[in-house]
């Protein structure tokens, strides 16, 4: 696996070599663990009929459409057909379950083991052991993401048959970086649990609660919060439902998985210039259009850096844990 | 052991301690182990050796006091410490799903060990602790004394000038314990690898250590060779001198003894009781009789002993 060893070298020179062996011994495991596996193939399988689905939907109204065919390749990602909600979504919801179970017993799990203490006697630092697992999840995470990718990509051409732009290629590219991001930054959620808790189960279950929360609860709160703050009355002034949007906004951008679907959106949909809700006079004089993709990327870039700054954020607590704690089995 | 006095030692704490919450895990530990030495720390459970050796390896911060290893201290230098170190945990473990051999080759690429050099090393160390044919087998399909050797094998990994072994031969059979001390043996006689261990049965430690620590909640009660702790022991009080003579004088004159405070007789040994070690004084008394010593011995100052004096609560027992 020549990537593998290139990453693996690059790791060595960034991170020590401590760092890098346990990354590729890790990668192997988890090429070989089930539980990816079965995940994968979860993820595979929503992602294919997603697009499947996206895909007839398309076939049937670009065909009347006489200007429906901008984007069409990208619409394949976002459009939901019959009873199945676009691939966005399936990617949104299901990624962070990867992220959770490559990184739910990384650290208490080799604590379960026994191996922690033999591998810590070596001349390592002890946060290779981290940064290791890590990188390893998230080049396994890459790797698993960019081929599903590939794979629903080359379906959907044969489906619709209309070949992607350079343009489209980059998006879809961006939206399957973007992924991987949110997907680590489940993974680093991951790990800090590992390392606090000391029983997988309760990692795992806390990683869980978590998702649970920022995907399905924190929407409600931050709408009932925003509902307790600016009631809406029977007819509300346009200053009114901005502020209410504006809280509610907020709020839900608390959520990880807010942000990506937000950034997501963003990427994937050319045609979206702003996140929220726009006045019609500020819209006034603007030309109807795709936006290019830098400007793209530039709307979501603060949505990117609030997903890696949670990364770094969870990175830190794990460390500060870990090194503090006590390596003794038991 | 003769050791020149003004040699470096290479693992040397002083007033070294740790407490956890309220407990003196250890107390006020003064070691000085040197080249090429076994050295027990022989305690009941929970006496501290185990926290000890994780202090010494720099996995554990002591709560005052300092460590040197090869000059290096563990809390400032910890890999230097480990690049030197081999470690053999307490009921230590491998990744299950991979070979011995992956175990090991893992071991050497945290070590930076080159890869050609690694595997070398490591079919010749599963060779030596005796699982030469076993390296392609999965470590799940081990049995406790397997993976024990293979934990021996994996300290050794990285070519260390100390080995630590905590509770090496803990869970072994009977004929593991043998090969496995005589392992130990080996190391420090054929490589000049100063080992440290920790252990709780008696009989080992009495085998192949040089020195002894013994702990006791916390603190080394003893430290030194065993038979100059027994010594230190026989010279504080009375003991049992066991005597088979053969000769017609003999019992009367023994018995005639001023020191000899009674005597019984077991067969055709008699058992004494005196004030202290008189062994010489018997035989010479025989031989005045006109008798001849066939068996005399200092009965009960074993390590038992020594053991039983420190640790009225044994809860380690003596198998081997």
């Amino acid at each position: 696996m020549s990537i593998g060893r290139g990453a693996s070298a690059s790791v060595s020179r960034v991170f020590g070599r401590g760092a890098s062996a346990v990354m590729r011994k890790e990668i192997s495991d988890h090429f070989a663990s089930r539980r990816i596996m079965i995940l994968v193939s979860l993820i595979a399988v929503a992602g294919v009929s997603a697009i499947y689905v996206a895909g007839m939907t398309i076939r049937d109204t670009v065909a009347f459409a006489e200007d429906g065919a901008e984007f069409v390749f990208l619409r394949l990602f976002t459009t939901s057909g019959a009873n199945l909600p676009p691939f966005t979504s399936f990617l949104g919801f299901l990624g962070p379950l990867v992220g959770l179970a490559v990184g739910f017993d990384a650290v208490n799990g080799e604590r379960a083991r026994g191996t922690l203490s033999r591998i810590l006697s070596n001349p390592i630092h002890r946060d290779a052991v981290l940064n290791g697992k890590f990188l390893a999840g998230v080049f396994a995470v890459s790797i698993m993401l960019l081929s599903l990718t590939l794979l629903v990509a080359g379906m959907g051409l044969q489906l619709i048959g209309v070949p992607p732009t350079s343009e489209e290629m980059a998006r879809i590219l961006a939206y399957t970086t973007l992924t991987i991001v949110y997907v680590s930054f489940w993974l680093a959620v991951s790990i800090l649990f590992s390392v606090y808790f000391r029983q997988a189960s309760t990692s795992a279950l806390a990683g869980i609660a978590v998702w649970l929360f920022a995907s399905v609860f924190m929407p409600l709160i931050a709408g009932m919060a925003a509902d307790a703050a600016v009631p809406l009355q029977e007819n509300p002034t346009a200053l009114e439902i901005l502020a209410h949007e504006r809280i509610r906004q907020g709020i839900s951008r608390i959520s990880p998985t807010a942000l990506y679907y937000e950034a997501a959106a963003s990427i994937l949909s050319p045609h979206v210039r702003s996140l929220g809700l726009v006045l019609i006079e500020q819209i006034e004089g603007a030309v109807a259009g795709p936006l290019p993709l830098v400007q793209s990327i530039l709307n979501i870039w603060p949505h990117a850096t609030g997903l890696v700054a949670g990364t770094l954020v969870c990175f830190a607590v794990a460390y500060v844990g870990f090194m503090r704690q006590e390596i003794r089995a038991g | 052991m003769n050791r020149n006095a003004g040699e470096e030692p290479v693992i040397r704490t002083r007033a070294l301690a740790k407490t956890y919450g309220g407990l003196k895990a250890v107390d006020c530990l003064d070691l000085d182990i040197h080249e090429g030495e076994i050295f027990g720390l022989l305690g009941p459970n929970g006496a501290g050796k185990t926290t000890t050796i994780l202090m010494l390896l720099g996995l554990t911060e002591p709560t005052s006091g300092s460590v040197k290893v090869c000059g290096f201290d563990p809390v400032r230098q910890p890999l230097e410490v480990k690049k030197i170190v081999g470690y053999l945990p307490d009921r230590v473990s491998f990744y299950d799903d991979m070979t011995a051999e992956e175990n090991l080759l893992f071991t050497a690429a945290l070590n930076d060990i080159p890869r050609e050099r690694a595997a070398e090393r490591a079919s010749r160390l599963l060779e030596r602790v005796g699982l030469g044919d076993s390296g392609g087998r999965k470590v799940r399909e081990f049995s406790r004394g397997m993976v024990q050797r293979l934990g021996i094998a994996d300290a050794l990994m990285k070519d260390p000038r100390v080995v630590i072994l905590d509770e090496p031969t803990l869970g072994i059979d009977p004929t593991g314990v043998r090969e496995t001390l005589d392992l130990i043996v080996g190391l420090s006689r054929r490589d000049n690898i100063t080992v440290l261990l920790s252990t709780h049965l008696l009989y080992q430690v009495q085998e192949i250590c040089d020195r002894i620590a013994v702990f006791y909640r916390g603190k080394a009660v003893a430290v030194g060779r065993i038979d100059d702790l027994c010594a230190d022991m026989i010279g504080a009080g009375p003991c049992t001198i066991e005597v088979e003579a053969s000769g017609a004088g003999v019992e009367s004159a023994i018995q005639g003894l001023p020191w000899v405070r009674s005597c019984r007789t077991e067969g055709s040994l008699k058992i004494l009781e005196c004030d202290g070690d008189r062994r010489e004084e018997i035989s010479r008394a025989i031989f005045e009789a006109g008798g001849v010593p066939k068996h005399l011995r200092l009965a009960g100052f074993g390590l038992d002993e020594l053991y039983r004096r420190y640790f009225q609560d044994d809860s380690g027992g003596g198998d081997a």
